[in-house]
């Protein structure tokens, strides 16, 4: 089984949301879609659902063309960043409900509904309304709905994007081995966090103003961003950019900051170029590049240390909590072995050997 | 603090209780009295302050010319307002599910424009409706008829069923509907199974609408009958004379009011019931 799509495209209001989409998803394939919000990730959804006909393009399962089927004849299945549920009926009942309209008997689709729920762990509150529970439950029985049927199509649309942290990471752990069992189904899983892409996607496509970027392995989307707009989505916080040129065996950053040239650059051309650094491999050390402190953001066990200097702007991820006044003056380590080198054009021409970070 | 907030609620309940009960016990006790008891100055307690009778109630069942016949009016006024309100809920739901999900567009006329004309109809003063009303009654051979105030009252309630439904389907979740469709509900099957039981606030509050509208309605009750059939608000206004019979009137407003009071108690637990919660955070 698999869902070709041929250069979608959708306009509305002028806003363009879809600007030639193609995809090609097989089953047992566990897709996430990577991108910020309004990249066109929901919209996606929505097409391949079949609830938002397209302006052109083709959409086309096993061959056959899946743009004329509606919706309710589809084999698909659908959680959304709102928890939705029928608030009418109780927990069992819900997720019953798709079983129900397929035509399964009354008492073969609560035994199915009670096997589902005990997957999502919820078996205790098959007698409750979802407004009765909590939000993470809520998005719990949400799932079973979707996972119940075991449609051919299983969408999910940043279904952890309304929960707190704590219960994001707990949740994202759970979808993570219910999702793994899907064999059969073609998932597709839309997030705006790289982390969340990465830890479920067996494949990513980073999606951009209604593009997809680039499709690829996790690893592979990471350490080879096609170009720099895949490179500050797939990194959180987003790749630091600095402006600079390759000359003399060097490299050379304004502000009169001069690099050696790194291996991985060897063979590249002198000219101007962007080199691209990620946040956690800039580093402190006193003898450094100087740079002035102008934010100073505590998040977790980590601070994300926004700093500016002759270069540029960067923002380094320092492990630990530090207090740093704004203003304050430190050295920055800019190694160049760890940068990737964009052309004019955004396009990556040169990565770090992925085995460098390692070791 | 609790104890003064109480007391300050209980307070408020009791007076706001006074001047919705007041009346009618105002009311009761004028349906006791006679001609001297209403002239004399007010009264208010039976046996001690005057002498209570019977009469005013027994007009209301003469049939022999001195009083009227409430009875016939009474069953009139409960098959034209009840099946009116039946037949307007049922269509204005439909409608109104309609202009809520869908967006029509017929040259400048777009979903909203629709919408307001339903509306509308309540805005003009009743008087302009009479007219066109009475000739399109006379055409059809309906005027003076049961069938003919059916009519008339869904076009007058309908828009009241339209107004409610269509703010209250739009404050229910478009994804409702689109989650309802993925499980493999065809838009009719999302509208009976998934929209409708989950309306019932809405509902109970456009039928009751409906109901107290076409109730108390009294031109068109009075514009478009003759003599063959009468609803309880023209037999009541028809009790006055060259006296007004306040005894009989008081009687009859009692009697009239209670069809509503039975409606209140049966759909009030579904009022105060709103389970949309939890249907979307």
């Amino acid at each position: 089984m698999t869902l070709t799509a041929q250069n979608l495209s959708l306009t509305i209001d002028g806003t363009p949301h879809l600007a030639g989409v193609d995809i090609a998803l097989a089953r047992g394939g566990l897709y996430t879609v990577l991108g910020r919000t309004l990249a066109g990730k929901t919209t996606l959804l929505r097409v391949i659902a079949g609830l938002q006909p397209v302006d052109e393009g083709l959409l086309t399962l096993d061959g056959r063309d899946y743009r004329a089927l509606p919706v309710w004849k589809r084999s698909v299945a659908m959680v959304y960043q709102q928890f939705i549920n029928y608030p009418h009926l109780d927990v069992l009942a819900n997720v019953a409900f798709p079983l129900r309209r397929l035509g399964v008997g009354a008492a073969e689709a609560q035994r199915r509904a009670r096997e589902t729920l005990a997957r999502v762990g919820l078996q205790a509150f098959e007698n409750r309304r979802p407004s009765q529970l909590s939000g993470g439950q809520q998005q719990r029985v949400a799932l079973a709905r979707a996972l119940v049927k075991n449609a051919d199509l299983l969408l999910l649309d940043e279904p952890l994007v309304n929960l707190d942290y704590k219960l994001r990471e707990q949740l994202r752990e759970e979808f993570r081995s219910l999702l793994a069992e899907q064999a059969h189904s073609i998932v597709v899983y839309t997030t705006t966090d790289p982390t969340e892409a990465m830890l479920l996607g067996r494949t990513i496509s980073v999606m951009h103003e209604g593009r997809i970027l680039q499709v690829g392995s996790p690893a592979a989307v990471f350490d080879r961003p096609a170009d720099i707009r895949v490179a500050g989505i797939i990194n959180d916080p987003p790749m630091n950019l600095l402006d600079g040129i390759i000359a003399d065996g060097a490299i050379r950053l304004a502000g009169d900051i001069r690099l050696a040239l790194p291996r991985h650059m060897a063979e590249i051309a002198p000219g101007s170029y962007r080199f691209g650094l990620r946040a956690i491999d800039a580093g402190l050390r006193a003898d450094a590049v100087a740079m002035r402190v102008e934010l100073a953001e505590i998040s977790g066990s980590e601070t994300l240390l926004h700093v500016a200097g002759g270069c540029g702007r960067l923002v380094l991820q320092i492990e630990g909590v530090h207090g740093y006044a704004i203003g304050d003056r430190v050295g920055v380590a800019l190694p160049s072995e760890r940068m990737f080198v964009f052309g004019q054009d955004g396009r990556l021409l040169r990565a770090p050997h992925s085995d460098d970070r390692r070791s | 603090m609790r104890t003064l907030y109480l007391l300050f609620k209980y307070a408020a309940i009791l007076l706001w209780s006074g001047f919705v009960v007041g009346p009618f016990l105002w009311a009761l006790s004028t349906s006791f009295k006679t001609a001297n008891g209403v002239m004399g100055g007010p009264t208010y307690i039976p046996w001690l302050q005057y002498q209570p009778s019977l009469e005013g109630w027994r007009v209301l069942v003469r049939t022999d010319g001195t009083g009227i016949d409430i009875v016939g009016p009474y069953l009139s006024s409960i098959v034209v307002t009840f099946s009116a309100s039946a037949i307007s809920l049922i269509l204005g739901t439909l409608a109104a599910y309609g202009l809520s999900r869908f967006t029509y567009r017929w040259g400048f006329v777009k979903t909203s424009d629709i919408t307001f004309f339903f509306i509308s109809q309540r805005i003009m003063p009743p008087i302009v409706l009479a007219i066109p009303f009475f000739l399109m009654l006379r055409f059809l051979g309906l005027l003076d008829t049961i069938a003919g105030l059916i009519l008339v009252y869904i076009a007058l309630l309908l828009p009241i069923a339209v107004w409610v439904m269509v703010d209250f389907f739009n404050n229910v979740p478009k994804q409702i509907d689109e989650m309802a469709m993925i499980d493999g509900c065809t838009p009719i099957q999302t509208f009976l199974r998934v929209i409708l039981p989950n309306s019932l606030p809405g509902l109970v509050v456009a039928g009751l609408f409906c109901i107290i509208f076409g109730w108390n309605d009294f031109f068109f009750a009075f514009t478009m009958t003759f003599t063959k059939t009468q609803l309880l608000p023209v037999a009541v206004v028809a009790l006055n004379s060259s006296v007004t019979p306040w005894w009989s009137l008081s009687a009859s407003a009692l009697v009239s009011v209670v069809p509503l009071v039975i409606v209140a108690f049966l759909v009030e637990r579904f009022l105060s019931r709103g389970n949309l919660a939890g249907a979307v955070r």
